[in-house]
C-alpha cells in the first residue's frame, strides 16, 4: 500500500469537503424548515390543512432517496419544466425534501406528546393559538425532538455522499477520481473518506448533545446526557 | 438530453424497469436475511459476549452505522474485485454490504428490545437454574421479538428503499436499467426514473401502513 501518495493528495480533499459540508448543511436547513411546517400541518385538526401535508410526507417517505435524487436532477426538468442552473440545487432539494418529510413525523410526535394540562393552562390564561404554540408547546417539545433530529442529520450526512453519482464534486467523488490515478491506492482513498464522514457524524452528534443539554436546562429539566453512543433514536416511533 | 415526456418510451422501458424492480426485491430478500440474523448476533455479542469481543464489535458497528453505505459499497467492491476474488458478483457483494450496513441498525433495535426486558425475568431464569441456551431461547428472545419486531421491520423497509445505491457497482436494479436504456436509445431516463419512483411508492406504502398497524397492535398487547 502506498501511503505516501495518499498523504500527499490529502490537501486536495479541502474543497470537496466544503461541498460535502455545504450540501449537508443546506439540505439540513431545508429539511428543518419543512419538518416544522409539515409537522405542524399534519398535527392540525383541520382536514384541509392536514391532507396536503400528509400526502407530501407519504409521497417522499414512500419512495427511495436515490431515485428522488435522479428524478430531481434529470427527470424534473422535462416533466415539470423546472431547470436549475446548478445540479447541486437539485441534490439539495431532493435530500432536503426527503429528510424533511421523515423529520416532520418527529416534530408532530413531540408536539403531540406535550401534556394536555399545559394546553389547558394556556387556554385558561387566555393565550392566543400562536402564543400557545410559541410560548408553551414548542419550548417543551423541542428538547424531545433533538435526539431524533440528530439521528436524521447523521443519516442526511451519509446520504449526501449520493450526490457524487449525479456528478457533484464532493469527497466521495474525489476519492473515486484519485483512486483511479496511477500510483494511487483506491482502497486507501475510500478509507480516508469513510474516516472523514465518521468524524463529521461525531461532530453533529456532539453538537446536538450540547444543544439538548442547553434546551433542557432552559426548561429546568435535569440535563441528563443522551445515550453514550452514536446510535439512531429513529426506528422507534415508526420513523420509516 | 431528452426534452419531452413520451408514453411510447414509457411502454418500451417498462419491462426493463420491471426487471430492475425484481432485482431490488431479490437484493432485499438476501440483505434482509443478513440484517435480521447478523443484527441479532451483534446485539447479543455486544451485550453478553466475551469481554474481549464487546468493545471491538461495538466500535466496528458504530463505524459502519455512521458512514455512508455508498462508500462502504465502493470500498468493499474495490477490495473484492481487485484483491480478493474478481469472480464474486456485484449482486452478492452488494447484498452482503447492504445487509451488514442494516445489521448495524437492527442490532440497536434488538438491543433496545433486550434491555427493556424486566430484570426479574433474568433473575427468575437464574433461580430456575436454566442453561444459557434456554434462558435465551425460552425467556429472552421471545419477549425481545415482540418488542423489536416493528422497529426491525421499519429498518427492512428503509433498506428496501436504499437498494438503488448498488447501481454504482453495476447491480442491475431500476436506476441502472434506466441508465442502460438511456445509453442505448438516447431516451428513456425521464420515464425510467419516474417509473422507478412510482414502483417504490406502490410497493412500500402498503407495507409501511401494515407495519404501523403491527406497531400499534404490539404496543396495545400487554407484554
Amino acid at each position: 500500500m502506498d501511503f505516501q501518495a495518499v498523504i500527499e493528495s490529502l490537501p486536495r480533499y479541502g474543497e470537496p469537503l466544503l461541498v460535502t459540508i455545504g450540501v449537508t448543511v443546506a439540505s439540513a436547513a431545508l429539511a428543518l424548515v419543512l419538518a416544522f411546517t409539515l409537522g405542524l400541518m399534519t398535527g392540525s385538526r383541520r382536514l384541509a390543512v392536514r391532507t396536503p401535508a400528509r400526502v407530501f410526507v407519504e409521497f417522499f417517505r414512500g419512495s427511495s432517496v436515490v431515485v428522488q435524487l435522479f428524478w430531481f436532477a434529470f427527470a424534473m426538468p422535462v416533466v415539470l419544466g423546472i431547470q436549475f442552473d446548478y445540479l447541486i440545487v437539485a441534490g439539495i432539494i431532493a435530500l432536503g425534501f426527503n429528510y424533511g418529510a421523515y423529520s416532520s413525523e418527529v416534530v408532530r410526535g413531540a408536539i403531540a406528546a406535550v401534556p394536555k394540562g399545559q394546553l389547558e393552562a394556556a387556554t385558561a390564561l387566555n393565550l392566543t393559538p400562536s402564543q400557545k404554540m410559541r410560548l408553551v408547546v414548542l419550548p417543551q417539545a423541542w428538547p424531545e425532538m433533538i435526539p431524533s433530529l440528530c439521528a436524521f442529520a447523521i443519516m442526511l450526512l451519509k446520504a449526501s455522499a449520493l450526490v457524487s453519482v449525479i456528478g457533484i464534486l464532493d469527497i466521495t467523488w474525489l476519492a473515486g477520481l484519485l483512486g483511479k490515478q496511477p500510483g494511487q491506492d483506491r482502497l486507501l482513498h475510500y478509507g480516508v473518506v469513510l474516516v472523514i464522514y465518521f468524524i463529521l457524524a461525531w461532530l453533529i452528534w456532539t453538537g446536538m448533545r450540547a444543544l439538548e443539554r442547553k434546551a433542557k436546562r432552559g426548561l429546568g429539566i435535569d440535563a441528563k446526557p443522551a445515550k453514550g453512543r452514536l446510535a439512531p433514536a429513529v426506528a422507534e416511533g415508526g420513523a420509516l | 438530453m431528452q426534452t419531452q415526456w413520451s408514453n411510447e418510451t414509457l411502454r418500451e422501458i417498462f419491462p426493463a424497469i420491471w426487471d430492475g424492480f425484481l432485482v431490488v426485491l431479490q437484493v432485499t430478500l438476501v440483505a434482509g436475511v443478513i440484517a435480521i440474523v447478523l443484527g441479532l448476533f451483534v446485539a447479543i455479542g455486544e451485550r453478553n459476549g466475551p469481554v474481549w469481543l464487546r468493545r471491538p464489535l461495538g466500535a466496528l458497528f458504530q463505524f459502519v452505522r455512521n458512514t455512508p453505505l455508498l462508500v462502504q459499497v465502493l470500498i468493499v467492491w474495490t477490495a473484492t474485485s481487485l484483491y480478493i476474488n474478481p469472480e464474486w458478483s456485484a449482486f452478492a457483494v452488494g447484498s452482503a454490504v447492504l445487509g451488514v450496513h442494516y445489521a448495524s441498525y437492527t442490532s440497536e433495535s434488538y438491543r433496545a428490545g433486550i434491555d427493556a426486558i424486566p430484570k426479574g425475568q433474568w433473575e427468575a431464569a437464574t433461580a430456575l437454574n436454566l442453561p444459557a441456551r434456554r434462558v435465551w431461547g425460552a425467556v429472552v428472545l421471545p419477549q425481545m421479538a415482540r418488542r423489536s419486531a416493528a422497529a426491525v421491520g421499519n429498518w427492512i423497509i428503509a433498506m428496501f428503499k436504499e437498494v438503488p445505491t448498488l447501481f454504482v457497482i453495476g447491480v442491475m436494479e431500476m436506476i441502472a436499467e434506466a441508465r442502460a436504456f438511456q445509453g442505448q436509445h438516447y431516451t428513456g431516463a425521464v420515464e425510467g426514473y419516474t417509473l422507478a419512483g412510482l414502483l417504490f411508492l406502490a410497493a412500500s406504502y402498503p407495507v409501511a401502513v401494515a407495519m404501523r398497524r403491527l406497531e400499534i397492535r404490539l404496543a396495545k398487547s400487554n407484554y
